[in-house]
């Protein structure tokens, strides 16, 4: 290892999706249903909202903290999809899209060697993010028997005295799994007895088909060890504009205000304005721009998963996101091999389900955040990908 | 009473009418049967009046002009706007009529061959008739976005292939 480069961020490895990310992108005609984003495109009202406000000429600094208006926006939003309540002064922090509330609250409650209980399969950037902080990333299996929630058993089992905090990504980002509240509050129950600290990411918190979101920072005894990650770009397709809100009890947020205040100063003007539109126009229309994208992509789910298992492919019900996780177990295959055979043979991009922790060996992820026509005809062409594969085994 | 069943068939009818029936009932979690049964219900019922296709004619090599005609009338007793709306959408001419709030009446959108064949049916037809009072008419010059399809096509999807 090179003496120029700090260890702990050289010796992590590179993403697992970077090698199908080129092989796509060279290839024609390919069919990705790789895209961990929404394909609609911003409702127009907000990004009119952010071309205004560069028009008035709000193309300043805001406070470190973001626009208070937006702050007190958030709140009310939170309050009433989720019945959490922070102090929009100083415990709601707006932030360049969630990614930066998890490195912030890492940083700041991390100490070198604390370990970090990480539900496995997950996001790609917990384990990264746990490393840059000095901690110890510690995956904690879920498996598709349980609709790959994290049981408090699970969770209990892997605590030590050197656990720090649980990162806790439900809805989940590949699985889809969601956590019931009854299950929230059996996990809340070991928490609290080991005051480990939950770092909430709960980007697709609208992104929930069965029934509503539970939050657990809105389970009693909760809200003062709960770091709750959230923002803009799954439930209002804002990818792009990287607008996010972190809440904490003020102990923690003036830890992760300062990583924020120095590295960042503060989020983009331009995208708050576009921000607090898309949260005042839903707050006035009962969500009606965050309804109308959650039952398109409903139906599509439903689509998928009926159409998974007509070719034959296993799939638990993914009830939050948007991405089916199936069982390619069957095939022999590892994920790897699947993905990669999968894209050369029918030009079809899934993400193997190993970039997301080994827990997720022997699955794919398939996002459905794409046109009902592509979803059939990647469905279609996956079968005959199968076909052959049975054909291959048979005759050896 | 419209169910959830009506609703996301109608919404998947109206994004795309020649939708497979298959294609329905699995994104609404119901058995094709049933998918049907609904669906006949909501045409026998009128809700679903047709499927047409939405063409741009603006790409089609023939001569076509549309306008939007504003048309003042005089109401009449106990039958108010309806029978002379009906002597209205009753020419072959006429492609849309609407009953308008405001500064007139009814908005009529007429299609024709050439300018000159709509003029003659504003100043022949549609004007000449009894308890119309004036008309307005509008040619159309280009259509940007008809019932919530952009013309021009949609934009282009420029994610990134494959991202976490």
């Amino acid at each position: 290892m090179s003496a120029r480069l700090a260890e702990h961020i050289a010796c992590v490895p590179p993403s697992g999706i970077r090698k199908f990310f080129d092989i796509v992108s060279e290839m024609k005609d390919a069919i990705s249903l790789g895209v961990g984003e929404p394909d609609f495109v911003t409702p127009w009202a907000y990004s009119d909202a952010a071309i205004y406000s560069m028009r008035a000429g709000h193309t300043h600094y805001t406070s470190n903290w973001g626009l208070i208006e937006l702050r007190r926006a958030i709140n009310e939003y939170q309050r009433e999809r989720f019945g959490l309540e922070y102090q929009p002064e100083n415990e709601i922090l707006v932030t360049v899209g969630a990614s930066e509330g998890i490195d912030l609250a890492l940083r700041a409650i991390v100490n070198p060697g604390d370990e970090v209980l990480v539900p496995d399969p997950s996001y790609v950037s917990y384990a990264p993010g746990v490393r840059f902080s000095h901690g110890v990333c510690v995956p904690v299996p879920t498996r598709a028997e349980n609709g790959f929630r994290v049981t408090a058993q699970d969770v209990k089992a892997h605590i030590t005295p050197k656990t720090k905090a649980i990162i806790l990504p439900y809805p989940n980002n590949p699985t889809g799994a969601v956590m019931p509240e009854g299950e929230l509050r059996a996990l809340a129950a070991v928490l609290r007895e080991s005051g480990v600290i939950v770092i909430s990411d709960e980007i697709y918190a609208e992104l929930t088909y069965a029934g509503t979101h539970h939050s657990i920072a809105a389970i009693e005894g909760m809200r003062d060890n709960t770091i709750v990650l959230n923002g803009f770009s799954k439930a209002f397709a804002m990818t792009g504009w990287r607008m996010g809100w972190a809440c904490a009890p003020k102990d923690i947020m003036e830890s992760m205000f300062k990583i924020h205040q120095y590295t960042m100063l503060c989020a983009p003007t331009a995208g708050q304005y576009a921000a607090l539109e898309a949260l005042r126009s839903n707050a006035a229309s009962g969500y009606a721009d965050v309804q109308k994208m959650v039952r398109a992509y409903d139906r599509r789910r439903r689509f998928l998963v009926k159409a998974l298992g007509d070719v034959g492919l296993s799939c638990f019900e993914p009830l939050g996101a948007f991405y089916a996780f199936p069982s390619i177990a069957g095939t022999g295959l590892s994920s790897d091999a699947f993905c990669e055979a999968l894209l050369y043979d029918q030009k079809v991009a899934a993400v193997p389900g190993t970039a997301f922790g080994q827990g997720g060996e022997g699955h794919i992820r398939l996002s459905y955040a794409t046109s009902l026509d592509k979803i059939e005809e990647a469905v279609r062409r996956m079968g005959r990908f199968l076909e052959k594969q049975k054909q291959q085994s048979g005759g050896d | 009473m419209l169910s959830r069943l009506d609703i996301d068939i109608l919404e998947i009818l109206q994004q795309d009418a020649r939708t497979p029936i298959h294609a329905i009932a699995a994104q609404c979690g119901v058995s094709q049967t049933e998918a049907a049964e609904a669906i006949a219900r909501l045409e026998n019922s009128g809700v679903i009046l047709r499927y047409p296709a939405m063409i741009n004619w603006d790409k089609v090599d023939r001569d076509s002009v549309e306008a939007l005609i504003e048309v003042r009338v005089t109401p009449q007793r106990d039958e108010g706007f309806d029978v002379i709306a009906e002597r209205i959408y009753r020419f072959e001419e006429v492609s849309s009529v609407y009953l308008m709030s405001g500064a007139y009446d009814l908005m009529v959108l007429v299609k024709g061959r050439t300018i000159k064949e709509l003029a003659l049916f504003v100043s022949e037809k549609l004007s000449t008739l009894e308890h119309v009072l004036s008309t307005a008419t509008h040619f159309v010059l280009k259509k940007y976005k008809v019932d919530g399809v952009i013309v021009s096509g949609p934009s282009q999807d420029d994610r990134l292939q494959v991202s976490p």
